[in-house]
């Protein structure tokens, strides 16, 4: 059936696996009609997959340096950019981006020029010089370009500390789809979501991940998108992308006819609602006044993006390609099947918004009696898990805007049921977002084992270990980290560790400039790079210890800057910047062979900097 | 100037070039956010529509269109790539 060699029979595997999971789909659409439970095809969409994922990560093993920590340095560039399009999108995109627009509208739509932006710095800044540069790790590269073994190993604790609190929330999301599909306890299925993660990443390291990736990506943007187009053309928009101008008016004056009311925390607790629940006080599409309401948007645009370029878990993608040219490429494929997603949620918190508000609606449930309200199967099942919540405060027997409390994950969950879709949707949500969320926690723990075990356990420790050993060293430290993080998701700490955002900000502050200007400025030093990140994580930590409220909680500084705990990466970047040219300027510029390596690295053609095994 | 030199030049002049337009449609549009708000497109306020789509469009066809150019860069000065394997 297949001829040639694996790279060149990608598109077939590929398609013909995608077919495959459109059969299934087809199947089980079949099976629900024949009379199959809710359970069961919860259950076997979860399992299916998981498998499938796992028989690949079987087939991907290897023994090999450069196939465990660049995939062999031979993944398409289209082909990396799907893997990079599910590295980068978290079980939060998936599940709850949609959410976050659906209550914080246009203010929370600062996160998606955020998370896309970021490319542009990656593909004219970094991805293709580091591909040149012919790292295994993004400490690999500070480690050569510096000098010195501090160098590396300052660039490992900032990329440990960065990845290490986004891992946890991966751990969590996968723990919390397992635990729903599959009806077992929230620990229990962090340590089944840890399994699924580790049988995709362990034999085969980067190469097993890609090859992953790349069949997580597409079982979840099927995922996202049936919804979205069934929706649609039930409310007659068969293509919500380009037909929803009126219902985005629409919203507007269903706000202006509910009131938007900014509930007090007097008036949340004495009614009991649930923690982390929420209810709609900010408008979908106005844009809120003032210079300060502006410079939020841009500085959380601003941090997200330059967080972009500094994760490790995604610049190490591109270390993956054939070339610099792909490498470039590869960007740009990486965020065009980013965009797919990421332009279709706010669609998605459109249409799931318009649904619920619109009192002509049959859906619609503001302005209605509660009593009413309260016997609907759906709004009556979430209420019964704490996800959502009514609270009549003002004792009219009608439901308000402000009394009706949903979280925000709801909204990507409960669309398929509110919308009256069949069962089979909403398994097909749940496996979505499991591939969501495990691709970006393999991507990550396999970031954090590398750099540890190539940096720090080969470079620093045993520079002698056989390839052998260092392989064992990998695996064994891959297995450790992401028990480590499911250890901590089990122990439902994670609204203490704080946002997903605070991963970006720590990257910032620390990588951002060592890694750019490590290209783009020869002058730039070890001493430089290296008071430079420990200035800026220090700084970036410092601030968001004295400003965020379960710390130190001083507000006049938020008040004062505008910059509040999502926001650390800005002062921590910039102090980082400024230490690092004033230590580089003060001490012996680099020597003749470092500038000649910052030379090789400019120009695409010729050998890698480091070699090809190394 | 050797080849190398001017190889960089070019090459950072459409980095420079590539961040300015990344910076109009990152952060120019949204500083005046409630004024483009009173336009539209395809139905929907503008400056909504640039943060659901508008930008992120312009995103993707930016780093396409810098790809391309900055092969052509490399291509002038005989810096491209040979193969696929080196």
């Amino acid at each position: 059936m297949f001829k040639g060699n694996f790279v060149q029979n990608l598109p077939k595997i590929y398609g013909t696996y995608t077919g495959g999971f459109i059969v299934f789909i087809i199947l089980m659409a079949i099976a629900e009609q024949a009379g199959m439970t809710a359970k069961t095809i919860g259950i076997l969409f979860v399992a299916f997959t998981v498998c499938i994922y796992a028989f690949i990560g079987y087939l991907s093993r290897t023994v090999q340096v450069d196939a465990y920590y660049v995939a062999g340095r031979q993944v398409p560039t289209v082909f990396n950019g799907m893997a990079t399009a599910a590295d980068w999108m978290s079980g939060a995109s998936f599940v709850a981006m949609a959410g976050g627009i659906y209550f914080g509208g246009y203010t929370y739509m600062a996160f998606l020029v955020g998370w896309t932006g970021g490319y542009v710095l990656v593909s004219s800044l970094l991805a293709p010089y580091l591909r040149k540069f012919g790292c295994y790790t993004v400490p690999d590269f500070i480690g050569t370009r510096y000098g010195g073994n501090l160098a590396r190993f300052c660039a490992v604790v900032v990329l440990s500390l960065a990845s290490f609190t986004y891992v946890t929330a991966q751990i969590n999301a996968t723990g919390t789809i397992a635990s729903r599909a599959l009806g077992i306890p929230f620990e229990a299925g962090v340590w089944v979501g840890l399994i699924s993660i580790l049988l995709c990443s362990m034999l085969g390291g980067m190469r097993a991940v890609t090859w992953t990736q790349v069949a997580q990506y597409i079982v979840l943007i099927i995922a996202y998108l049936i919804p979205i187009f069934w929706i649609g053309s039930k409310m007659g928009n068969p293509f919500p992308h380009l037909m929803l101008g009126d219902e985005v008016a629409r919203l507007g004056d269903l706000e202006a006819q509910f009131g938007l009311v900014k509930n007090s925390a007097a008036d949340i607790k004495s009614a009991g609602v649930p923690g982390g629940l929420k209810s709609i006080a900010v408008a979908h599409s106005a844009v809120p006044d003032g210079g300060m309401a502006a410079w939020k948007f841009i500085s959380l645009a601003l941090c997200m993006m330059v967080g972009t370029a500094s994760l490790p878990h995604i610049l190490m993608r591109y270390f993956t390609t054939p070339s610099v040219k792909a490498a470039r490429k590869s960007v740009a494929w990486s965020l065009f099947f980013i965009a797919i997603l990421y332009t279709s949620a706010p669609m998605l918190a459109t249409l799931s918004k318009l649904s619920l508000m619109d009192p002509t609606l049959a859906t619609g449930i503001i302005g209605k009696p509660i009593a009413d309200v309260m016997s609907i199967e759906w709004v009556n099942q979430w209420v019964n898990v704490k996800q959502a919540f009514i609270a009549d405060f003002n004792g009219d027997g009608i439901l308000q805007l402000n009394e009706w409390f949903m979280r925000g994950d709801v909204v990507v969950l409960s669309t398929p049921e509110v919308a009256g879709l069949p069962y089979v949707i909403s398994g097909l949500v749940a496996a979505g977002g499991m591939a969501a969320a495990m691709s970006t926690a393999d991507g990550l723990i396999l970031a954090i084992a590398n750099a540890l075990s190539h940096d720090v356990y080969y470079k620093i420790i045993d520079p002698k270990a056989d390839v052998r050993k260092r392989l064992l060293v990998a695996r064994a430290l891959l297995i450790v980290i992401g028990a480590a993080g499911a250890y901590i998701a089990s122990m439902r700490i994670t609204s203490i560790l704080g946002a997903v955002a605070w991963a970006f900000d720590f990257a910032m502050s620390g990588l951002f400039f060592p890694l750019i200007l490590g290209v783009w400025w020869k002058r730039a030093t070890r001493e430089g790079a290296i008071a430079g990140m420990i200035a800026g994580l220090a700084t970036g930590t410092a601030w968001l210890v004295y400003v965020y409220p379960k710390f130190m909680d001083q507000k006049w500084l938020v008040d004062a800057t505008g910059i509040d705990h999502l926001r650390f990466g800005i002062p921590g970047a910039i102090v980082c910047l400024v230490v690092m040219v004033v230590v580089s300027l003060m001490t012996k510029e680099p020597d003749s062979a470092t500038q000649k390596m910052v030379d090789e690295v400019r120009i695409p053609s010729g050998k890698t900097i480091l070699g090809k095994q190394h | 100037m050797s080849n190398k030199e001017k190889h960089w030049e070019k090459t950072r002049g459409l980095m420079v070039l590539t961040l300015v337009i990344w910076f109009v449609f990152g952060y120019l549009i949204f500083m005046f956010g409630s004024s483009l708000n009173e336009g539209s497109f395809l139905g929907y306020p503008l400056a909504y529509y640039m943060c659901a789509q508008g930008s992120i469009i312009a995103f993707v066809v930016l780093i396409f269109w810098f790809a391309n150019k900055q092969e052509k860069i490399d291509e002038e000065f005989g810096f491209q790539e040979r193969g696929e394997d080196d």
